[in-house]
C-alpha cells in the first residue's frame, strides 16, 4: 500500500474528533448539542475501527462499525423522542434544569 | 401387659377435655376426666394382679428414643414392687380426688380447663413412676412441674395466684438444674441411664474409687429432690402453692407430686447407699425440715397453710426415713401420708366450700353441727397424722423414727418432738374450725355426696392404711427396719400429749393462746412470719437477681451492647451514605466528567502495567 496516508494520521484525527465530542458533551448545556457530541464520539470510534480494519485487511472492524451505526440510529430515534417530550413538558433544553430525578 | 395403657388414658382425657371441653356439656367433661383416671386405676389393678407376685422387675421396651454413640435411651416402662405401690397410690388417690373435684369445682369458671390440666398431671405422674430410665423419669418430673405451675396459677386473674405459680416453677428450676447435672454425670460415669444397668454397675463399683463421683451424683439428685419435694432450702414454694384450687393442693401438693423426690431417692437407693455422706445430708435435711416446718405450722391461721407446712414437715419425715437407710419406711409413710393428707386437704376444701371461700381459721368455729361428715373424717385424718395408736401414721411414722433411733438417737428425739408439734397444730386447726362458737358471717353447709364420698373412703384408708405392711412388701428390695415397741409407744404418747395440749389451749381455755403468744413475744412474731425466710430470700437472692438483670442484662447488655451494635450499624451506614450521596449530583455532565476521568486513569494504569502494546 504505497504512498498511502500513514495510519497514525487516521488515529490522530479520530482522537481529535473523540476529544471534541467529549468536550462538547461536558461543556455544552443544550441537550441537542450534547446529543450531537455523542454522535461525534461514536463516529470517531467508527473511524478507528475502519482504519484498523483496513490496516489489517480484516473485515471485523467494518462489522463493528455497522453495528455502531445501527445502534446510533436507534439511539437517535429514541433520544430525539425523549428530547422532544422534555421540551414539550418543561419548555427548556438546558440539561442542568432536567434534574428532578436527583436522589 | 401393655403398661403404656396406664398413662395413656389420662392423656386421652386431657386431649378430649383440652380440645373440646369448651363445647361439650359438663357431664361429658366429668366422664372424660374421671373416667380416664378410673380406667387407668382399673388397668393398674389388672396389671398388678396379673404380675402378682412381682418378684423381679417386669420391663416393657417400646422404642429407642435417643441413640448416640454407645448411649442408648429407650422409652421403657417397668413395674416392680416399689412402682406398684406408687401406681396404686397415684391412681387410687387420684381417682378419689378427681371425683371430689367434680363437686368442688362445680361453680368455678374454666371447669374443663381444670380437669384437662389435672388429667395431664396424672399422665406425667404415671410416666414418672413407670419410667425405667432417668431421662424418662425426668420427662415426667418436668411434666408434673408444668402441671403444678398451671394449676397453682389456675385463678390466673388473681395476682397472688400467678405469682405463686411463677415462684413454684422458678424454685423448681433450681432443683431441676441439679437433677439434670446428676443425669449428665450418670451418663458420663456409667454410659447409660437405664435403672437396672446403672444400679448393677453401681453395686459392682469399689467403694474407695467411686465414692467421690457417687457422692457428687447423689448430692445433685438430692438438690433435685429438695426442689420437687419442698425440703430446706427450696421448700418456700409449697406453702404459696396453696393459691391453687384445693383438690390440686390435695393431689399434687400433698399426695403425689411432692413425694416424687422421695420416690426418686428410694429408686436410686443403690447409688445412695454407696454415698454415706449424702445419706447423712438427706437425713439431716429431712429432720431439719420436719422440725422447722412444724414450728411454722403452729402459728398459721390459714387452714390450708397449716396443712401445707404440715406437708413440708411430713415430707421431711420421709427424707429422714430414706436418709437413715429405711427406704421402705419412707415409702410406707409416703403412702399413708397420701391417704391422710389428701383427706386433710379435701376436708379443708369441703370446709372452704361450705363457707363460700373462707380459709381463715379465726373466721370459723363451731362448724361440727353444720358439717358432721367433714368434721368426723377430718378428725380421723388428724388422729392419723398425730400418730394415734393403730391408725396409719402410727405405723409408718414410727417405722421411720425407730430406724432413726438405730441410726442416731438424737434424731429420734427431735423427730418425737416434731410428732408432738404435729399433733398439736392439726388439732389446733380442728378445734378452731369445728368447736366453740361460729365466728364468721357465711352460712355453713355440708358438701354434697360427691365430695363427702371420697372423704369417707380416704378416712377408711387413713385408719387401716397402716395394716398394708409396705416394709414387708418391699423386703426383697430394701432390708426391713428394726422394730421397737417401746419407742413406738413413746412417740404415740407424745402425739396424744400434743392433742391434749391443743384441747386445753383451744377448747378449755380459749384465752390461753393469746396470752401465750404475748408472753412469747418476739418468738411468736418470728414463727408467725415463717422466720422471715421469704423476706430473707427476697433480700439476698430475688432482689439482687432482679436488680442485676435490670442494670446489667437489660440496660447494659440488651439495651447497651446488642441494641447499640444494631443501631450503630444503621447509624454508621447512614453517615457513610450521606457522604457518598454527594457524588450522585444528578448533573449529567459531572457524571460524564467522572467517566472520562475514570477511562483516563484506566488507560494510564494499563499503560504503566505494560500491557498496552
Amino acid at each position: 500500500m504505497p504512498n498511502a496516508v500513514p495510519l497514525s494520521w487516521y488515529l490522530i484525527l479520530s482522537a481529535i474528533l473523540f476529544g471534541l465530542g467529549v468536550a462538547g458533551f461536558i461543556f455544552r448545556r443544550n441537550i441537542i448539542t450534547v446529543f450531537m457530541s455523542i454522535e461525534l464520539m461514536l463516529n470517531a470510534v467508527n473511524l478507528t475501527f475502519v482504519t484498523f480494519s483496513y490496516q489489517f485487511k480484516q473485515v471485523d472492524g467494518h462489522i463493528y462499525s455497522f453495528f455502531v451505526m445501527v445502534v446510533a440510529a436507534a439511539e437517535a430515534a429514541v433520544g430525539l423522542a425523549i428530547i422532544l417530550t422534555v421540551f414539550k413538558n418543561r419548555g427548556t433544553l438546558m440539561i442542568d434544569d432536567v434534574n428532578s430525578m436527583k436522589y | 401387659m401393655n403398661l403404656w395403657l396406664i398413662p395413656i388414658f389420662p392423656l386421652l382425657g386431657f386431649l378430649a377435655n383440652g380440645l373440646f371441653g369448651r363445647r361439650i356439656p359438663k357431664a361429658l367433661v366429668n366422664v372424660f376426666a374421671v373416667g380416664s383416671v378410673l380406667l387407668s386405676f382399673a388397668w393398674v389393678v389388672k396389671t398388678l394382679l396379673g404380675l402378682d407376685p412381682i418378684e423381679t422387675k417386669y420391663i416393657e421396651h417400646y422404642f429407642t428414643w435417643i441413640q448416640s454413640g454407645t448411649l442408648n435411651i429407650g422409652v421403657d416402662f417397668a413395674v416392680d414392687r416399689l412402682t406398684a405401690i406408687m401406681l396404686m397410690v397415684v391412681t387410687g388417690v387420684g381417682t378419689l380426688i378427681h371425683i371430689y373435684a367434680v363437686g368442688y369445682m362445680e361453680h368455678e369458671g374454666g371447669y374443663y380447663r381444670f380437669f384437662a390440666y389435672l388429667n395431664l398431671f396424672m399422665f406425667f405422674m404415671l410416666v414418672l413412676v413407670l419410667a425405667q430410665n432417668y431421662l424418662l423419669l425426668f420427662v415426667g418430673w418436668e411434666g408434673v412441674g408444668l402441671c403444678s405451675y398451671l394449676l397453682i396459677g389456675f385463678y390466673f386473674t388473681e395476682q397472688f395466684a400467678t405469682t405463686a405459680g411463677n415462684k413454684a416453677f422458678i424454685v423448681n428450676r433450681i432443683g431441676d438444674f441439679g437433677f439434670s447435672l446428676a443425669v449428665f454425670l450418670i451418663v458420663r460415669k456409667f454410659g447409660t441411664l437405664d435403672f437396672s444397668k446403672v444400679f448393677d454397675a453401681a453395686k459392682g463399683l469399689p467403694v474407695e474409687a467411686s465414692i467421690g463421683v457417687l457422692t457428687t451424683i447423689t448430692l445433685l439428685l438430692l438438690v433435685g429432690a429438695t426442689g420437687k419435694s419442698a425440703q430446706i432450702p427450696l421448700y418456700v414454694w409449697l406453702p404459696d402453692a396453696m393459691a391453687g384450687p384445693t383438690p390440686v393442693s390435695a393431689l399434687i401438693h400433698a399426695a403425689t407430686m411432692v413425694t416424687a423426690g422421695v420416690y426418686m431417692t428410694a429408686r436410686s437407693a443403690a447409688l445412695f447407699i454407696k454415698a454415706p455422706i449424702t445419706m447423712d445430708m438427706v437425713a439431716v435435711i429431712g429432720l431439719a425440715t420436719a422440725f422447722f416446718a412444724a414450728t411454722i405450722g403452729l402459728a398459721q391461721t390459714d387452714i390450708k397453710k397449716v396443712f401445707a407446712y404440715s406437708t413440708v414437715s411430713q415430707l421431711g419425715y420421709m427424707f429422714l426415713g430414706v436418709g437413715v437407710g429405711a427406704f421402705s419406711a419412707g415409702i410406707f409413710h409416703l403412702m399413708t401420708h397420701a391417704f391422710f393428707k389428701a383427706l386433710l386437704f379435701l376436708g379443708a376444701g369441703a370446709v372452704i366450700h361450705g363457707l363460700h371461700g373462707e380459709q381463715d381459721l379465726r373466721q370459723m368455729g363451731g362448724l361440727f353441727k353444720h358439717m358432721k361428715i367433714t368434721a368426723s373424717t377430718l378428725f380421723i385424718a388428724s388422729l392419723a397424722i398425730a400418730g394415734f395408736p393403730f391408725l396409719s401414721a402410727y405405723y409408718s411414722k414410727d417405722a421411720i423414727l425407730v430406724a432413726a433411733y438405730a441410726h442416731a438417737p438424737w434424731m429420734y428425739w427431735i423427730g418425737v418432738l416434731t410428732a408432738g408439734m404435729t399433733a398439736f397444730y392439726v388439732f389446733r386447726a380442728w378445734f378452731m374450725a369445728f368447736t366453740g362458737e361460729y365466728r364468721g358471717h357465711a352460712h355453713p353447709h355440708e358438701s354434697p355426696l360427691v365430695m363427702t364420698g371420697p372423704l369417707m373412703i380416704l378416712a377408711v384408708l387413713s385408719i387401716f392404711g397402716g395394716f398394708i405392711k409396705v416394709p414387708h412388701i418391699l423386703e426383697s428390695m430394701f432390708p426391713e427396719g428394726p422394730e421397737n415397741l417401746g419407742l413406738e409407744m413413746l412417740s404415740a404418747g407424745v402425739g396424744v400429749v400434743g392433742i391434749l395440749l391443743a384441747y386445753v389451749f383451744y377448747v378449755l381455755k380459749p384465752n390461753l393462746p393469746e396470752s401465750f403468744a404475748k408472753g412469747a413475744g418476739g418468738l411468736y412474731t418470728l414463727v408467725y412470719n415463717k422466720y422471715f425466710v421469704d423476706e430473707a430470700y427476697d433480700a439476698t437472692v430475688v432482689e439482687p437477681l432482679i436488680e442485676g438483670s435490670r442494670t446489667v442484662l437489660w440496660r447494659g447488655i440488651d439495651a447497651g451492647l446488642i441494641d447499640g451494635t444494631v443501631n450503630g450499624v444503621g447509624t454508621r451506614s447512614r453517615g457513610i451514605g450521606s457522604i457518598l450521596r454527594l457524588a450522585q449530583s444528578g448533573n449529567i455532565r459531572s457524571y460524564a466528567a467522572w467517566v472520562v476521568l475514570g477511562s483516563i486513569v484506566l488507560l494510564l494504569a494499563i499503560g504503566f502495567a505494560g500491557d498496552l502494546r
